[in-house]
């Protein structure tokens, strides 16, 4: 899947996550989250495996996390990224 | 497989967009939801909406309670899509908003079909729940209860049928009346449940409870929420009353001894027993029984008698 546009999805709500997405020439992920210190490389897996799961490789990705479980996170990240592919 | 006969007195709204609420569906303790994909999502969200809610039903296959998905009218772009994505994560049913009349309940019964086949599920695996909300929709509701053997219920939606009348909706509901009485009756001849209306104002709890037993005298069974503050007072409303159960108890008694002495019919202490006083209080032993407040064991040949 090619990232064309920037793109967003969730909201700033408790137990949810924002995730913006641009087109970038490598794949850079940037990560703000309340739980930072403890739960960042479970946020950047999850991430990671929806990234691979869509077959996108260049993008750059931030995400702000409030707390998100792991379904929310693959949600936001799988919308945003549809949203910045589609024509 | 469709189970008709669970119990559906409160049927919970949880916005299908909000990781919050959708994560405290295992603790609240309404007797069924329904993930929103409608109302409570905005157009702009409608794809983020039905994505959050198949990886939340995926995530949490284990459910102590009913989960229907409503799905957007099946007149707009947005409920195939919706369709596509939730029937995966297998709710137990479809609430299908602007069920006008039985031709939209039937085209969905088609689709669930076809989805059924496609994800391996036993044919009937999914129920649906037809939302009766505007003037057509009461009109025609006789013929919509029976258009399909996946509906468990037929549900009055106030808020879109009192806009459809370009009329207000009251506190007291003398408005609702004659629809409520005729989605009843639709749903009683059909043999199913019938699902009232969303009481708006989650902090008028008296308003709650006056509306509720409302149409708990009126013959519905259940009832849409908007918060999870509603349960509580719903539960109680349709919880049989001790005075309730008590009395139940003193006609199967009559009846008992009625039956001995060879006739249908007895007085209780200046009231008539016969056959239809008796069917409501087994109706009532029954309720009570199931929410746990007695044990009793009912025998058919009290409630009617011997061949």
């Amino acid at each position: 899947m090619d990232i064309t546009r920037r793109a967003s999805a969730g909201t700033m709500q408790s137990s949810d996550l924002m995730v913006h997405v641009e087109p970038a020439e490598r794949l850079d992920i940037q990560i703000e989250s309340t739980v930072k210190k403890q739960f960042e490389h479970l946020i950047r897996d999850r991430i990671e495996a929806v990234l691979r799961q869509l077959a996108v490789t260049r993008v750059l990705v931030k995400v702000s996390d409030r707390g998100a479980l792991d379904y929310a996170i693959e949600a936001r990240m799988e919308t945003a990224l549809r949203r910045a592919a589609e024509a | 497989m469709v189970t008709r006969q669970r119990l559906r007195r409160t049927l919970l709204y949880v916005p299908g967009n909000m990781p919050g609420m959708l994560q405290n569906i295992p603790v609240f303790n309404a007797d069924g939801v329904m993930i929103d994909l409608e109302d409570a999502v905005p157009l702009s969200e409608k794809d983020a909406a039905r994505t959050l809610a198949r990886n939340f039903l995926v995530a949490f296959p284990d459910r102590s309670k009913e989960i229907f998905v409503r799905i957007n009218g099946l007149d707009t772009k947005y409920a195939l899509d919706d369709l596509r994505q939730v029937l995966p994560g297998r709710p137990d049913g479809i609430r299908l908003p602007k069920a006008d009349d039985p031709e939209v309940v039937e085209r969905l019964d088609t689709l669930l079909t076809e989805y059924e086949e496609r994800l391996g599920l036993e044919i009937g695996h999914f129920s649906i729940l037809p939302s009766i909300e505007s003037a057509v929709g009461v009109l025609n509701c006789v013929k919509t209860a029976q258009a399909s053997r996946r509906i468990v219920a037929l549900a009055f939606g106030a808020e879109d049928y009192t806009a459809s009348l370009e009329i207000q909706r009251t506190r007291s509901g003398e408005e609702l009346l004659g629809a409520r009485m005729q989605i009843v009756w639709a749903a009683k001849a059909a043999g199913l449940q019938a699902i009232d209306s969303v009481f708006a104002d989650a902090n008028d709890t008296d308003g709650l409870r006056a509306d509720t037993e409302l149409v708990k005298r009126l013959g519905f069974t259940g009832k849409s929420l908007v918060n999870p503050r509603q349960i509580e007072v719903v539960h109680d409303v349709f919880r049989p009353k001790q005075e309730e159960i008590d009395h139940a108890l003193e006609v199967m008694e009559a009846i008992k001894k009625a039956r001995e002495m060879g006739t249908g019919v007895i007085s209780l202490r200046g009231k008539m027993v016969d056959a239809p006083v008796v069917k409501r209080a087994a109706r009532t032993i029954r309720t009570a029984v199931a929410f746990g407040l007695i044990d009793y064991e009912l025998s058919n040949e009290v409630i009617y008698g011997q061949e």
